[in-house]
């Protein structure tokens, strides 16, 4: 919940960086210059409803007749009806662009992120990630239809006002002009201390609801210190600050609007000092008068706009940049193009030209330094895991325990060296090969949205109801079901959280039964689980094991032995390895970890 | 959480009163330069009106009321470049009166506004802080966040714009209706027609799409539902070969996403276009009707520009109110949201609670408590003499906790649940923050403020000199770690700073608590992350620091109890034993059986253990 600080991004305009949406939008050529005509027209008929009001004065008052009143406002009606169909094409036209760039934007980073490798997940966290796929997106496709539409329109309708009042009568027209200058220096002035201010309180906005974060999850901590009314005083300090800086934000605009208003007014008094002169010199008929004095009015207030829309286009340059950055990232392990060729990728795979998975590894002379590493976790290591292995490896929490894994599962490469997958250097085949054969629960399982039926079949899509539910039951996660309101069909909630960790990791070993993959991972729960669930999760893994090559993470002593072969990790490195028998034997760190470890679980089970 | 909470409309009128409090005079300036900013407004159609008429055309010049007899206009028409000069002016000055209003009115708003939300965040911010333990526990933090930031939020906005908007909105029909019957009683009929009907039009126009709106939100969630699932998850994504299937998963739902936003723009455009036409239709119908009346000489030229002018000034705050009015409905239910909050009762103390010294024996005596229905202690008595250490074995779901909750006042114990002493006096007759200053807790997962570490050692005394917290962060092994960072003390604890080891979490609570310099000091099970080497050094270092203290430990080590001078063995909320180590060793009993497995494991029974399996 706490805000992720974003990098500020305070360079100036780049040409680069805009030039990347290009392909984006070239899909959209049609719509853009629809909108450009639509705002065309808009601003067309936005200009002549003025002229309107002249032609009424000159011809009917001025004229004195009523002759012709029907026609004109018939005519009047017609250029009404016309505006209104202009609005409603021009705003379908720019919600369309917003929606369907958006859509693209996110469909493309979304693409790009499921090819993008583990080692960019480890160190990139999901909150960034999301910032980027939604609320970037969403601000650069809003950017580009809206912001760009207003900028359009304001652009014609000023253009054309102004044209219009050259028309009927330049030397008033070059007069007002004379005030244009005045407005870009104000907005030069106010615009960017203004974004400024805005982009505090933003932050201080963000800043809020952190501290009611950390005052909520923190209050029974601050209870025990007795330091509440401490913890209420700095949180006063920074809606103090957020009250100061809103001000200070507020204060500007309210001197900046008024002076463009002023403008507008200067304007007006313009018209009647120079146009009632002229008019009084018979140059100038009444109605044009009251036209310029409509248009005085109107024009300044979009000028004003057309300069706050290219200052946000401006900062839209940080958007921009956070995306395609992300875009540029390179997954770091890729299948070689004749690897693509015969195996397919990621999402077009050429499952006929896949060879069946045996299950033996092995690991010749690895060396490994993960990539924001600056040591070798394992150097010319040697390991050979005959198919149908189960091998455990065990250690303190961060000790390294998963390096192993993400090798095998090839999340990772070696630095160098070969790991060989039934005796062919697993980088032969793609990484899409591999991973379908490969079963993985994970220590805290992940499940989707969706229901119980929906999260086992994510195993193998293609299966039935019938084999869903005999996967299920082969793991007792059917017991997990008949405790279900709606049965197969319950929702699980977000990330599964209508369950409980036991209830979830029975789903999941479900759903690696379905896969019945040749190769399995078991990251072991370390959470206290009830004894009843406890017993059946036992079952479970023991069904799971059979007959399959299995990576154990494992903290449960009964999990432990029964590996074929443990795999002793200590900062980071393979200390010690055998069976548990040779490495009690040993008397070396597996024996110490074993004592301590057996002491505790037994005393729990004791303290019951 | 209970949402089905509401409150009678007075309290939430009286809710709005209280954190106007002090800042109403700024609500009443900013409305006060807001009106007077229309009343200037308003005069500029009247100067182009009289300089329309009087100078540049052949009527007599007339200003309304009192003004008439004040200022002598019949000179108008015999030197009109000075009318014309002082015309402009007139302009340029009302405008600068306009322009100093309009000044006044924003900073006056925003002063208001930003005075009132910071009451209520601060007093929602102080409210939660007193609220008890089990209301916490019972709440969820998101949900309790939501309240505070855009609840308050919507409050704001009804208050701080909705409300002056409709005042100002209501003002300005008001003003320019008035000055437009004066000016034509039939020509305001015209536009009076349209007031309701574009008013009408907009508020329940928008009030029907107000619930699409909900619908394409709730999308929008889902695709960033569906995004974050797949980023938490991708380990289990690749390592079912799922891309595929993600990526049409997802692509559905942004498709649907879109697809509603589209559908939803489809009816805006016709509300925006609908509301473009009424307007241009109200201006149009007043220009036709107008030169009608101006034509037949019911009505200057002037007094035609000037009617035009004020009736498009009049058109789209008609139909901002439409819309204004009917997004009200909102605050209601967000002041409920937020008031369920600020109704919960505080944490408090009774009449006769008093501050005292904690200076005799804690007793325990026939302690029984449950929570949400499920019995946690039952029936517990036992006495910790002062100054002694006090031991409490025991496993998950044991009550082990629930007797240090209690001890802190986080739970108080009801009528017929027992009671607890300190020194013979009842505890809840003793004020809460007295006795939690005198009970210095470390938690086994300890919580840390995202501040520095400085910071949170010296949460209970930030005027403590550097060589204190240094040496309380020494007695808890941890001022080597410490130091080692880069910016030492002055690092900064979790998401924006490093990120501590649970061991190290727990030695920094440690010190912590040490500078609380409490009477009694309670461990629950708070060196569970250590090693048993460290373990062993920091309860040496408290040893020699605690002399005289109450200590109560909490841990299921043997080896972390040992030592205590009285050990209690607590098995699913009663007390199975007590006495001190050596008792409990020579008596058959959990602690035995326990003390056995973790004692006395030599190598033969281990490796016999192995061969076995």
């Amino acid at each position: 919940m706490a805000a992720y600080d974003e990098q500020e991004y305070t360079k100036s305009f780049q040409l680069g960086v805009w030039k990347r949406l290009i392909p984006l939008l070239g899909n959209y050529r049609r719509d853009f210059a629809l909108m450009l005509i639509f705002n065309l027209a808009c601003a067309a008929v936005d200009v002549a409803l003025p002229l309107f009001q002249r032609y009424a004065i000159a011809t009917f008052i001025e004229g004195d007749t009523l002759r012709g009143l029907l026609p004109y406002a018939l005519c009047y009606l017609v250029v009404i009806l016309f505006q209104a169909l202009s609005v409603v094409a021009f705003s379908r036209n720019a919600m369309y662009i917003e929606m369907s760039l958006g859509r693209d934007l996110r469909r493309d980073l979304f693409h790009h992120l499921q090819t993008l490798s583990l080692s960019f997940y480890n160190v990139t966290p999901v909150g960034y990630l999301i910032a980027r796929v939604m609320s970037d997106t969403n601000r650069i496709a809003s950017m580009i239809s809206w912001n760009l539409a207003d900028l359009l329109w304001a652009l014609f309708y000023v253009l054309g006002t102004f044209g219009a009042m050259l028309v009927l009568n330049w030397r008033l027209a070059l007069v007002i002009l004379l005030i244009v200058p005045a407005i870009a220096l104000l907005t030069g002035y106010f615009q960017g201390r203004i974004l400024h201010w805005n982009r505090k309180v933003r932050k201080l906005n963000s800043k809020i609801t952190g501290a009611f974060n950390e005052g909520i999850t923190g209050a029974k901590t601050a209870k025990t210190l007795v330091i509440e009314e401490q913890s209420t005083e700095n949180f006063r300090k920074i809606t103090g600050e957020m009250h100061d800086s809103g001000v200070r934000a507020a204060r500007l605009s309210a001197v900046y609007i008024p002076l463009v208003l002023f403008c507008s007014s200067l304007a007006v008094a313009i018209v009647l000092l120079r146009g009632g002169t002229m008019v009084t010199e018979q140059v100038l008929e009444i109605a044009t008068l009251s036209a310029f004095a409509t248009y005085a009015v109107g024009v300044f207030e979009p000028i004003q706009s057309i300069a706050a829309n290219l200052s946000e286009f401006i900062s839209l340059q940080a958007s921009i940049e956070r995306v395609t950055g992300l875009l540029d990232q390179r997954p770091q392990v890729v299948d070689t193009p004749e690897v693509e060729a015969k195996y397919g990728d990621a999402f077009h795979p050429k499952k006929e030209n896949w060879e069946p998975l045996e299950g033996e590894i092995e690991f010749r002379d690895v060396t490994f330094r993960y990539p924001d590493g600056g040591e070798d976790v394992l150097s010319h290591f040697n390991l050979h895991i005959p198919a149908g292995t189960t091998v455990a490896i065990v250690g303190e929490t961060g000790a390294g325990k998963s390096t192993l894994v993400n090798l095998a599962c090839r999340f990772f490469e070696p630095t160098s060296g070969q790991i060989l997958i039934d005796g062919r250097d697993y980088r032969e085949r793609s990484q899409l090969w591999l991973h379908s054969n490969i079963g993985y629960v994970l220590q805290n399982p992940h499940l989707f949205s969706g229901t119980v039926r929906e999260n086992i079949r994510y195993g193998r899509l293609e299966a039935s109801d019938e084999e869903v539910e005999a996967a299920a039951r082969a793991v007792s996660a059917d017991t997990v079901v008949a405790k279900l309101e709606k049965g197969w069909d319950s929702d699980v909630g977000e990330g599964g959280d209508r369950l409980s960790t036991g209830e979830k990791q029975l789903i999941s070993f479900a759903r690696a039964v379905l896969a019945d993959p040749r190769i399995f991972v078991l990251d072991e729960a370390t959470s206290s689980i009830d004894t009843q669930t406890e017993q059946l999760i036992q079952d479970a893994i023991d069904h799971l094991l059979q007959d399959r090559t299995s990576f154990l993470i494992a903290h449960r002593l009964s999990t432990i032995r029964k590996a074929d072969m443990i795999l002793v990790v200590r900062d980071g490195q393979i200390v010690e390895r055998g069976t548990h028998l040779e490495l009690l034997k040993r008397k070396g760190y597996y024996h110490d970890l074993y004592s301590r470890q057996f002491a505790e679980e037994h005393a729990a089970k004791v303290l019951g | 959480m209970e949402t089905q909470f509401k409150f009678p409309k007075r309290e939430k009128l009286d809710m709005i009163v209280r954190y106007l409090h002090g800042n109403l005079g700024f609500f009443a300036g900013a409305l006060l330069c807001a009106c007077l900013s229309m009343v200037f407004n308003a005069m500029t159609p009247q100067i182009i009106k009289i300089t329309v008429d009087s100078v540049l055309g052949e009527e007599e010049a007339q200003l309304p009321g009192v003004l008439e007899g004040l200022i002598d206009l019949s000179w108008l028409k015999s030197d009109p470049i000075r009318a014309l000069w002082i015309a402009a002016g007139a302009v340029v000055i009302v405008a600068i009166l306009r322009g100093v209003c309009t000044y006044g009115q924003r900073v006056n708003l925003s002063k208001g506004s930003e005075g009132f939300v910071k009451q209520i965040r601060d007093d929602l911010y102080r409210h939660i802080q007193r609220l008890d333990f089990a209301w916490h526990t019972a709440h969820s933090t998101g949900d309790i966040i939501q309240r505070c930031t855009s609840d308050v939020d919507v409050i704001r906005n009804f208050v701080c714009t909705q409300l002056v908007e409709v005042v100002r909105t209501v003002f300005l029909i008001v003003l320019y209706l008035s000055i437009m019957i004066s000016m034509s009683p039939r020509l305001s009929l015209v536009s009076l027609v349209f007031i309701p009907i574009v008013g009408l039009s907009s508020g329940v126009f928008y009030r029907k799409i107000s619930r699409r709106f909900q619908a394409a939100d709730e999308a929008e969630g889902e695709v960033t539902t569906c995004a974050q699932e797949n980023f938490t998850g991708v380990r289990v994504v690749r390592a079912f070969g799922r891309e595929r299937f993600e990526e049409e998963r997802f692509e559905e739902k942004n498709n649907r996403f879109s697809q509603l936003w589209i559908r939803l723009g489809k009816l805006m455009s016709v509300y925006w276009a609908s509301g473009t036409l009424l307007t241009c239709l109200q201006v149009m119908a007043v220009i036709v009707a107008g030169t009608i009346e101006t034509v037949e000489g019911r009505m200057t030229l002037g007094g035609f520009i000037a009617f035009v002018g004020y009736n498009e000034t009049l058109a789209w705050p008609v139909r901002a109110l439409g819309r204004v009015l009917s997004d009200m409905s909102k605050a209601g239910v967000s002041m409920d949201r937020v008031g369920y909050i600020l109704k919960a009762p505080e944490e408090g103390d009774g009449p006769d609670a008093e501050e005292m010294e904690l200076a005799g024996d804690i007793v325990f005596d026939h302690v029984t408590f449950a929570y949400e229905g499920q019995p946690v202690l039952e029936d517990v008595s036992f006495t910790i003499p002062h100054g002694s250490t006090f031991a409490v074995l025991g496993g998950t779901g044991s009550g082990k906790s629930t007797l240090i909750h209690l001890l802190d006042r986080l739970y108080d114990l009801g009528e017929g649940q027992g009671r607890i002493t300190i020194g013979g006096t009842d505890i809840r007759k003793i004020r809460r923050d007295c006795l939690r200053r005198q009970i210095g807790l470390v938690l086994q997962e300890p919580f840390l403020f995202s501040q520095t570490i400085r910071e949170n050692i010296a949460a209970t005394c930030p005027h403590a000199p550097e060589e204190e917290l240094r040496h309380a962060a020494a007695v808890a092994c941890v001022d080597e770690a410490i130091t080692e960072f880069p910016d030492g003390y002055g690092t900064m604890v979790g998401e924006r700073g490093v990120t501590l080891s649970g061991g190290q979490k727990q030695r920094v609570a440690i010190a912590r608590m040490l500078m609380q310099k409490a009477p009694v000091m309670v461990f629950d099970d708070s060196l569970s992350a250590v090693d048993a080497e460290t373990d062993a050094k920091i309860r040496a270092a408290l040893r020699r620091q605690m002399k005289g203290a109450t200590v109560i430990l909490i841990s299921h080590r043997i080896t972390t109890l040992m030592q205590a001078d009285r050990i209690l063995v607590l098995d699913r909320g009663r007390v199975a034993d007590m006495g001190t180590h050596s008792e409990l060793i020579a008596r058959p009993g959990i602690y035995q059986e326990i003390y056995e497995i973790q004692m006395s494991i030599d190598d033969r029974r281990l490796v016999e253990e192995g061969g076995r399996s």
